[in-house]
């Protein structure tokens, strides 16, 4: 009887309010059959670790276009860890410098999508590395 | 990668204990847990049950984009300041066609986060049609046991004739906003029979006092008679008691105008739930509601559970073979039922 499906939070840290990208990756993987929160722009770290927790997500997909992905990722990381989500796994997508990606790996996020990047790779990336809600 | 690694895993018993403790990761934990109807729910439900009934539970239905997501996330500011604490549950279509589902109630939400007062948690449908999922009720549980004051049940966008909520809330509030349909839209049977407080939101609108005199003429007509109340799928005529037969003493169902947006009308609107709990346990209608609440749960607990011992015991083979009969027209639907049945 039991039915396990993945849960995936998407949210926008940060200040930039530019959304697309996030509802595009949103309801695309919606399409892949996933239970996906969307909570929205001008999200704090805090809010995101926050939802998170409630709604005891898999998977973190942060969207950042603004830049600040060295200060924002590693703090969600970080936050989740502290509250004892240690399997949710945390991707980011957006514009991320090459020489970002080492930085934000060693602090934790998994997976980097860049523009261009197949919404059904993403989902593909999910499939095949979330860890199903224990 | 490793996948699905079962080493953290949690023991149904420490889950329990954590949502009795307070511990958010627990409760969440036993939430997913209960809402994917692991083989441990049951017990874990179980073990909860003994402490609940605590909980006034409030269902928020209406159509899409009345505003129930920033309605409700006014009350629970609004229950805050009151100084009770507030569980809530917000559901959302899952899609039929791929079984992902899309739950963005948390964008109006973004104000109750961080209070830890406050526990939101987002729910897909999963197939089921009455507005919630099949296991929305059992979350509720779960809240209730974890000892939140209220719990606030959002139901899907619904349109005319999901009626679920009113077996799963005490309180039910149905939203209209203004523009949303004419006065024959009103009187047609279902959504509206089940509210015990109306709200138009969204009242700083034009057309607000239009919708509100359509809803009061439809309050006026259905205002006397026997009660029906929603039992087994069927509509039952249940007695009033002694004490209600007396008008003033019956409930009154009102329009209230809010602007969630703002919080005008909230904290009346508070007051009305409150005033229709308070109703609710003086005029002995509580213990009803309760009753048709239980004898609900314990007949789908039933039917679910027959449902699957029947299905589990129909040979998959014969099935298969019946489908392909049908199909070819060398019988029908209905003969064929009868012959899978005679297995049992």
């Amino acid at each position: 009887m039991s039915e396990q499906k993945i849960r995936v939070l998407i949210a926008k840290p940060g200040l930039d309010g530019h959304d697309r990208g996030a509802k595009v990756v949103a309801r695309s993987l919606r399409d892949a059959g996933f239970e996906v929160i969307y909570t929205g722009i001008r999200q704090t770290p805090q809010m995101i670790a926050e939802a998170a927790l409630q709604e005891d997500v898999d998977v973190v997909g942060l969207s950042i276009l603004s830049g600040a992905h060295l200060t924002l990722c590693p703090r969600v990381v970080e936050l989740l860890r502290a509250q004892g989500q240690d399997n949710v796994l945390v991707l980011v997508g957006g514009i991320v410098p090459d020489e970002d990606v080492a930085k934000l790996k060693a602090a934790g996020v998994t997976g980097i999508f860049g523009p261009g990047t197949s919404t059904q790779e993403i989902a593909d990336y999910i499939r095949q590395n979330a860890r199903v809600a224990a | 990668m490793v996948v699905a690694t079962q080493q953290t895993r949690i023991s149904a018993g420490d889950l329990v204990q954590g949502v009795l403790d307070g511990q958010r990761l627990l409760l969440a934990r036993t939430i997913t847990r209960v809402e994917n109807q692991d083989d441990d729910a049951a017990a874990m439900l179980a073990a909860l049950y003994p402490h609940t009934g605590h909980a006034h539970i409030v269902g928020v239905t209406g159509a899409p984009g009345t505003g129930k997501s920033t309605l409700v996330t006014a009350l629970a500011r609004s229950y805050r300041h009151a100084g009770l604490t507030v569980g809530i549950v917000a559901i959302d279509p899952t899609s039929p066609f791929t079984g992902g589902a899309l739950l963005g109630d948390r964008v109006r939400m973004r104000s109750l986060v961080g209070d830890p007062g406050v526990f939101v948690r987002s729910m897909a449908t999963r197939g089921s049609l009455g507005g919630l999922s099949k296991t929305t009720g059992d979350v509720v549980t779960v809240l209730d046991a974890a000892g939140f004051d209220r719990v606030i049940v959002e139901t899907v966008g619904v349109g005319q004739a999901e009626v679920e909520i009113a077996s799963t809330a005490h309180t039910t509030l149905v939203v209209e906003a203004p523009g949303m349909g004419d006065e024959v839209q009103a009187i047609k049977a279902g959504i509206l029979e089940i509210a015990d407080v109306m709200v138009v939101n969204k009242a700083d609108r034009p057309g607000v006092d239009k919708t509100v005199r359509a809803l009061d003429m439809m309050l006026q007509i259905e205002g006397s008679g026997p009660r029906l109340i929603r039992h087994h799928g069927h509509l039952l005529r249940v007695e009033t008691p002694a004490a209600l037969a007396e008008d003033e003493n019956r409930w009154q169902v009102t329009v209230m105008k809010t602007v969630a947006a703002d919080g005008t009308g909230v904290s009346e609107l508070r007051e009305r739930i409150e005033a229709h709990r308070s109703w609710l346990q003086e005029s002995g209608e509580m213990a009803i509601r309760e009753q048709l609440r239980i004898a609900n749960t314990l007949e789908n607990i039933i039917r679910a559970e027959l449902n699957r011992r029947i299905l589990a015991s129909l040979p998959a083979a014969k099935m298969d073979g019946m489908v392909e009969a049908i199909r070819r027209r060398e019988t029908d639907p209905y003969t064929a039922a009868g012959e899978m049945l005679a297995h049992i």
